[in-house]
Parts: C-alpha cells; structure tokens; sequence
C-alpha cells in the first residue's frame, strides 16, 4: 500500500496533491503490467479504469471497417490513460494496446467515481487535472486535423 | 556544358554558375535528396547552416532550395526537394550528369555562432528538417562546443520520415536527444504518434541556457513556440524560418516582402520576436 501511494503522489498527474487525497485515493489502486502487444481495452467496452503510466508506450487506436487500424495517439511514461470513466456511458470511445511491456497504476474507475461523490473537492481536483489534459489534446486534435506537413 | 560555363560571367549575383548533378535519391514517396557539385571541378561554396540556393532548371524557370548538407563539405552542395509543383517537379527528375544553374547561397543563416556554449533545441515539421539538417552537422562536429543537442522533429505519417538513418545516428551522439513523432502511425511504426507539441513532456530541455530553432509550417510553428514559452525559453532566444515564395533573392523584387522584412535577404531566419506579429496575422 505504501508504494503504491508513493507511486501515486509521484505521477505527474497527481503532482501537488494533497498527502490527504493520495490516502483516499489509493484504496481504488492496483499495479499492473501489460506485455507488449497485449490488448489494454477495446472500443465500446465498459471503461472501469484509469491509468497512470509508469513505464511503457501504449498506442491508440481507431479502428475502420475493412482498413487497418490507424494509430492516433501513443502515451508514454508519466501520462495517463482514459478518461472514459469518468463520463457517462463509461464506454471506451478507442482500442489501447501495449507497443512496449507498460506498466501502470490502474484506478478503479467505480472507486474512484465513489469517492469523488462522496468529496467533492476530490473531485474537483480530479476533474481539474483531467480536463486539463483534454485541453491539451483538443489542441493537438485540430493541429492534426489541420494535416499541416500536406502539400497544399 | 562547357559553353554553359563560359556564357555565365561568375561575378554577378544575379546570374547562375554551372553545377552537375552527382547524385538524385528518393527520400520519402515525395521527397528527394539532390547532391551537386560545380561542373569545372571548381572547390565548390561555402555556407552557413540555414542559406538556401536559387536553384534554375533549364527550360522550367528558378526556385529557391535551402542547403540541407554539411557546412564542411564545401565541396558540393546537398539538397532535399518535395516535389509539390512544375519546378520542384523538374528539379528532382533531372538525372546524374544533368546540368543546373546555382545562385546563392544567400540569406542570413540559423544563429550557430551565437548559440555556442549553450544547449541547441530543434524542432522541425515536414520539409522544415532540410534547413536545420546543417545545424545538427555543424553542432556533431564541433560537440564540445555547445552543450546539449534536442532534436523535435514531427511528420506526417511514417514513410515520410526524412533522413531515416541519420535520426538513428544522430540519437547514439552523447548529450543529444532525438524525439521523432507522426500524426498518424500505422501498426508497424513503433514510434511516438501525435503532434509534434505532444514531444515536449518527453524532452530534456534546459531552457534559460537554450537557444531554439525552428522550421516548418507557419501553424506548427506558432504552436511550437507557445510551447516553448511555457517551458520557460525566452522569446529572444526563439529563431524560425520562414519560406515564402521568392524571385529575385537578393531584395530588389520585393515578391517576398513580409511586412517590413524581406524573406529573403533579411530572412529566412528570423528572431521569433521580431516576426512575431507577422506570424500571427491571417494574410500577407
Ligand atoms: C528560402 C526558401 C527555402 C526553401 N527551401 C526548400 C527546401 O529545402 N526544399 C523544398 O522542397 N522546398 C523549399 N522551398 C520551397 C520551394 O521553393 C517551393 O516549393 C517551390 O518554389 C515551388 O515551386 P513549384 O513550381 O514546384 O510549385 P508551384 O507550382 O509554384 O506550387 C505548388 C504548390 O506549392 C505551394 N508552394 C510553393 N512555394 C511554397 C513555399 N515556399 N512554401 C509553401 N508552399 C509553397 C504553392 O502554394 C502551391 O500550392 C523553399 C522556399 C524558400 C523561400
């Protein structure tokens, strides 16, 4: 339990928070490990966790009827994984899949839904710190959108 | 050729010298690496890292092409051109042996000299590794005279990744770090998927002794050096390129005026501070 916390409070996601909330929070937490080439999640399945990477490279994956999958996004060590928990229908919006041996914390997304009702300065933090992070990717979107290296 | 050669008077600016063509090669589906040396075995032109030549292909017309080769080999001149149009077209079609007129190099280079003894940041979109290619030479070669060595580079999706081997190379030197990401990745492509901003979280970056240079589309690089203003670099350390269209290269046409800057005798490195508002106006 106590590595556990340590590894929380020293992501970069959760950088600054309180010693209080890291001490909720790691009752939801559980290490693991995903071999490389292993699926991680898959569109449409039900988004019960959240992850934080330690280790590893992770691709997202937005699959095509009939085509090969197109990769959208990869996410290293210090990121985090889905946000899909966190909203309503908590269901996978992409496919994740290890491109390394990856390893991660995994939230409970339920748990961690719990305590976020339960204290909502928790979850204040919490949503804080993700939409942040969404910003940052919506930006990136319509960057790649633009398809700026195109010949125009 | 020989008649070429003597019909060009080498003392005007405005009129091309004769160079062969040594070497032509496909770099990626659309782009190619083009080596000329001077047709009278002459020793060839000195350049600093980021000038560009005007290249004239016979019967197309002229175009400027940044100098992408080595800054010590003066010996002959290396270039990578994206075919986009007729005379981009033209220029990676000519064959081994083929002639073609050099003016140049003009322009006022990435500042090397200036950056010497601090850490060098590079980030580069698409084509935009062409001109800073001369930089990553010029700092490998001389490796002890400037400190950490960031390469960015981002492209559009993996079979058009310049300079494939050399990024592996370049990544083995000590006290340098190569990022290389796509917008779009396939299975087979291993590496970072994502906009070029999205290689920040991963460099090692020292900002307060960096100089950063950057070359690519205008939009990518208004990202990228928000990017680097939140890490901490100070606009006055921020170089970019900026490649318009041009005719004359030597500021009498006025074709690539921008705003108060000509492209290209003022430019195309400019610091980022003083074409800021520029960069950030909707037409020119
Ligand atoms: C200082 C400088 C350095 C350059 N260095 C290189 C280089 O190292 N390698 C390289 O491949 N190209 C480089 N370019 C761009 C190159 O000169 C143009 O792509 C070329 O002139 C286009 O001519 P074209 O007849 O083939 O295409 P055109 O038929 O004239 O144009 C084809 C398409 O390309 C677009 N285009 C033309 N010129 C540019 C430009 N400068 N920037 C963005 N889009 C353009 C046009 O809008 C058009 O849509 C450089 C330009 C400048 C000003």
């Amino acid at each position: 339990m106590e590595t556990l916390e340590r590894f929380i409070a020293e992501h970069p996601f959760f950088a600054g928070l309180e010693s209080y909330y890291t001490g909720l929070l790691v009752g939801c937490a559980s290490n693991v490990r995903f071999e490389k080439g292993t699926s991680i999640f898959k569109e449409g399945g039900d988004a019960n966790e959240f992850y934080l990477i330690r280790a590893g490279k992770v691709a997202l994956e937005l699959i095509e009827p009939h085509r090969r999958p197109i990769v959208i996004s990869t996410l290293s060590e210090g990121e985090i994984l889905g946000w899909s928990w966190l909203l309503p229908p908590y269901q996978w919006k992409f496919n994740a899949h290890a491109l390394e041996e990856t390893r991660a914390i995994a939230l409970d997304g339920k748990c961690l839904r719990t305590k976020c009702e339960q204290n909502h300065d928790l979850g204040y933090e919490l949503l804080k710190r993700v939409a942040q992070i969404m910003e940052r990717r919506l930006e990136a979107t319509s960057l790649q959108l633009l398809d700026v290296y195109a010949a125009r | 050729m020989a008649a070429l050669a003597t019909i060009l008077e080498k003392t005007d600016p405005m009129l091309p010298q004769p160079y062969v063509v040594r070497q032509v090669g496909k770099e990626t589906p659309d782009t190619f690496g083009l080596t000329l040396e001077p047709e009278d075995g002459a020793s060839g032109t000195a350049f600093r890292p980021g000038q560009f030549s005007m290249l004239w292909v016979f019967g197309v017309g002229e175009l400027p092409i940044s100098i992408s080769g080595d800054p010590s080999d003066s010996g002959r001149l290396v270039y990578t051109v994206r075919s986009v149009g007729k005379a981009t077209n033209a220029l990676v079609s000519r064959e081994v042996g083929d002639g073609i007129g050099v003016r140049g190099p003009y322009g006022t280079g990435w500042p090397v000299e200036e950056a010497r003894g601090r850490d060098v940041i590079i980030v580069a979109g698409g084509i935009g590794l062409a001109p800073l290619r001369p930089v990553i030479y010029e700092v490998l070669n001389n490796r002890k005279d400037y400190g950490r060595l960031v390469l960015l580079y981002g492209a559009r999706s993996p079979r058009d990744v310049l300079y494939r081997k050399e990024l592996a190379a370049w990544a083995r030197h000590r006290e340098t770090q190569v990022l290389t990401t796509v917008d779009y990745g396939g299975l087979s492509w291993k590496g970072h998927v994502g906009v070029v901003t999205t290689l920040f979280k991963y460099a090692r970056l020292q900002p307060a002794r960096s100089v950063a240079m950057l070359c690519g589309p205008e939009i990518m690089m208004r990202f990228v050096t928000r990017e680097l203003e939140v890490h901490g670099l100070s606009r006055d350390n921020i170089y970019v390129s900026m490649e318009r269209n041009m005719k004359c290269a030597v500021g009498f046409c006025g074709h690539c005026q921008y705003g108060p800057h000509f492209i290209c005798k003022d430019g195309p490195v400019f610091p980022y501070e003083r074409i800021r508002p520029l960069l950030e106006k909707y037409e020119l």
